[in-house]
């Protein structure tokens, strides 16, 4: 293909063991996977999931929206809804992870139990209590896996299931349109080009 | 304009003229040559046929899912780094799996090789413990088809001071600066160097009916909708097609090339989609499956006549793999220079192409200024290496730099060893029970050594440009690549090489083997162009011979 060396070597260490799963798994149903997509677009809220129960999904995306929080005015992992693309993915072409979620939510919401006695669950945590646990997770495969998804789920082309509205575009100012003009960038517009 | 035919049609049984195997950047080539001389052609490809319609700026689909990709569940392969490791089954070599081929998502650097490349062995007095060898063609004998490329093809660009002769200037001007190129050309000047314009086979002009580039930033690993990028996809296919003697079949996976008792390749043995198995018979086989799957296919092609494996009483076939170095540094700015946009580079640095036995090692190469990755490997892998990986002040960095980043890639030589080679895995079969690759890899010092050397000279580049803040990309051994180079080897003497000056093989009389395996040594880092030149030159010797009946 046409990936260059050094963003495939990147990605690959970035996203670790748990990340490359999700390029070895099989190609077979990704058709599927759109199609649930537009299905799922069509449908108000609130959102059915499909691997996930709705008490894993509230969980998982308390999770993600400590990874990639939204900051100031700015959209983050829940608002580009990276849930329903883990969720898809969970259900589809990385069903192989879903124990490894099943398992890496329960524990979280053990520790969350344990340290805080009568919490009800992740997600009812304060961000400060929520980032403790996490911190304490951060080394483990499910925490890897969850961090790859979330930035997956955050910036995947909007078919994927994340990313909606492009929002995840937004966070960093990539564009998606068709097509440019230059000027491109400050540097090669033609006031700063002298000197 | 040419008369449109029909595309032709062929039974597998029907003996065609030629059967090439494989549709990228040579292949197109060949096939657009050899039906453009009166031949009657089959090109299999085992990937599927797309359209623009079907083309995605997708990179969780294309990068990560693999989409376009060999698909290392039904095609495993395995990866050691010597002979005395276990070989672990891995994604390692990747290449374009559809109707175009790698070249059809390739960034469109299109470099030609310098004069002094073809006989690097002869002026640096040879290199023992390696197997670095003069071409057995000059670039005198090459130039003519450098021009061809770049002019049939569509290449923007406009010479630097360093560049080797030309018969004539690039058919378009170069594509409009971005802000990377003019802060690299500028810091590159200050240094004393000579930046210059990134030649592209992209187009900066309407070119023989195709658009100019709309500037919309997918080039690296993504077709182009508007064919503004000049492939084989683009631009060779449909020629040969338009011939009216050319067919080109997708969903053919040829897992053998077949040959009498005369020692003659009759054909390639493929299977389709239903996985139904056919023999498409030929006068003649032109191999062009890239330098990874030309030496599997050679290797499973044994037989009693050839049982080291067709095309292979020397040995060579599979040795000599060649990566390219491919590394480098990155840099943030103050400004935004939304790199998104546009293609991928727009000026590159050639001042240390040769190598200079001062340094103490064999290898040179280029540095271009790139935007370099997309939103989920940047988020992943372009940040700054002391920046948080989650939480708040990650999402701050990523905000803040994504727009203001710019990456000056390096592209290096890697020098050919027998050590580093493609074989056939002795336990591994593909989903077609096919024998798997096995890949044994490992970088020579000189390549880490000029990889370190080009790394430095782009931080002192970034330095002498105002940076914010420049981080490096450390050369480290190579266990992935996209370059597969080497593996066939041209030559004079059939002992010590695959196919002869004309890329006939030495041992079969109408097999011809054409792509990056034919590569004696690596380029500096971009093999494109001089497997496009090759491939023209390669099919106007094959249509002579034929024409002669010398096949």
């Amino acid at each position: 293909m046409f990936i260059d060396t050094t963003s495939r070597r990147a990605f690959l260490k970035a996203a670790g063991a748990a990340g490359a799963a999700w390029i070895l798994a099989d190609a077979a149903d990704i058709q599927a996977a759109f199609a649930q997509v537009a299905r799922r677009r069509s449908e108000p809220p609130p959102y059915r999931f499909d691997a996930l129960t709705a008490a894993q999904a509230t969980d998982l995306e308390a999770v993600c929206a400590r990874i990639l929080p939204a900051v100031g005015a700015a959209p983050g992992a829940r608002e580009a809804g990276a849930i329903h693309f883990i969720d898809r993915g969970l259900a589809s072409f990385n069903a192989a992870q879903k124990p490894l979620f099943d398992e890496g939510i329960a524990d979280l919401n053990r520790r969350a139990a344990a340290r805080w006695p009568g919490t009800a669950s992740f997600a009812a945590l304060s961000a400060e209590r929520q980032d403790e646990l996490l911190r304490a997770i951060e080394q483990q495969p499910f925490f890897g896996a969850v961090h790859f998804a979330t930035i997956a789920g955050t910036f995947a082309d909007p078919s994927w299931g994340g990313n909606r509205d492009h929002v995840g575009f937004a966070i960093i100012g990539h564009g998606h349109e068709p097509a440019y003009q230059p000027p491109f960038g400050w540097y090669d517009s033609p006031a700063n080009r002298g000197g | 304009m040419q008369q449109q035919r029909p595309a032709a049609r062929f039974a597998p049984g029907e003996t065609v003229d030629f059967v090439i195997i494989g549709s990228g950047a040579a292949g197109g080539i060949l096939a657009k040559e050899l039906s453009g001389a009166g031949f009657t052609v089959v090109l299999l490809e085992q990937g599927p046929r797309l359209t623009a319609a079907e083309f995605r700026h997708d990179e969780f689909g294309y990068f990560i899912r693999g989409s376009v990709a060999n698909n290392p569940v039904t095609q495993p392969q395995t990866f050691r780094r010597s002979v005395t490791e276990e070989a672990v089954q891995g994604l390692n070599l990747l290449y374009g799996r559809f109707v175009g081929g790698s070249n059809a998502h390739f960034t469109a650097n299109f470099w030609r090789m310098w004069p002094g490349d073809f006989n690097e062995a002869t002026r640096l007095g040879g290199m023992s413990g390696t197997g670095l060898a003069d071409w057995p063609i000059t670039y005198d004998e090459l130039e003519p088809y450098y021009t061809k490329a770049e002019w049939e093809l569509g290449v923007s660009g406009e010479p630097g001071p360093l560049d080797p002769p030309r018969s004539r200037p690039y058919p378009m001007p170069p594509l409009p600066n971005k802000s990377s190129g003019v802060i690299f050309e500028r810091a590159a000047r200050r240094l004393g160097w000579h930046p210059q314009p990134a030649p592209l086979a992209i187009n900066s002009q309407p070119y023989n009916g195709r658009l100019p580039c709309q500037h919309c930033g997918w080039c690296l690993g993504f077709m182009c909708e508007f064919h503004a990028k000049s492939t084989s996809m683009a631009v060779m296919l449909p020629l040969a097609e338009a011939t009216g003697r050319c067919e080109i079949r997708p969903d053919s996976y040829v897992h053998r090339i077949e040959t009498d008792a005369a020692g003659r390749a009759t054909g390639a043995l493929y299977f389709d989609a239903a996985r139904n198995e056919h023999l498409q018979r030929a006068r003649a086989v032109v191999l062009c499956a890239n330098g990874a799957e030309t030496p599997h296919l050679l290797l499973n092609s044994t037989s009693t006549r050839f049982p080291l494996g067709l095309a292979n009483s020397s040995g060579v076939v599979g040795k000599h793999l060649m990566f390219n170095g491919n590394w480098g540094a990155y840099g943030l700015f103050e400004h935004p220079l939304n790199e998104y946009k546009s293609v991928q580079t727009t000026r590159i640095l050639l001042d240390f192409h040769e190598t200079d036995p001062r340094r103490g090692f064999y290898g040179g190469g280029g540095i271009d200024a790139r935007f370099q990755n997309y939103p989920i490997i940047f988020a992943l892998g372009g940040l700054p290496p002391d920046t948080p990986r989650w939480g708040e002040s990650f999402v701050r960095t990523l905000a803040h730099n994504y727009n203001r980043t710019l990456y000056l890639a390096t592209h290096s030589t890697s020098l050919p060893l027998e050590s580093n080679n493609i074989t056939i895995d002795p336990q591994l079969v593909d989903a077609w029970g096919v024998p798997a690759m096995r890949v044994t890899y490992r970088d020579h010092a000189d390549d880490l050594a000029t990889g370190r050397f080009l790394v430095d000279r782009a931080m002192e580049i970034l330095d002498a440009a105002d940076v914010q803040r420049s981080w490096r990309v450390e050369p480290a051994e190579t266990s992935f690549s996209v370059h597969l180079l080497g593996t066939c080897r041209m030559g004079n003497d059939p002992r010590t090489s695959v196919v002869d000056r004309f890329h006939r093989a030495h041992d079969v009389r109408n097999l011809f083997i054409c792509d990056g395996s034919s590569l004696v040594t690596s380029t500096r880092g971009q093999p494109t162009e001089t497997i496009c030149a090759l491939a023209f030159r390669a099919g106007e010797h094959i249509a002579n011979f034929a024409r002669r009946g010398e096949i």
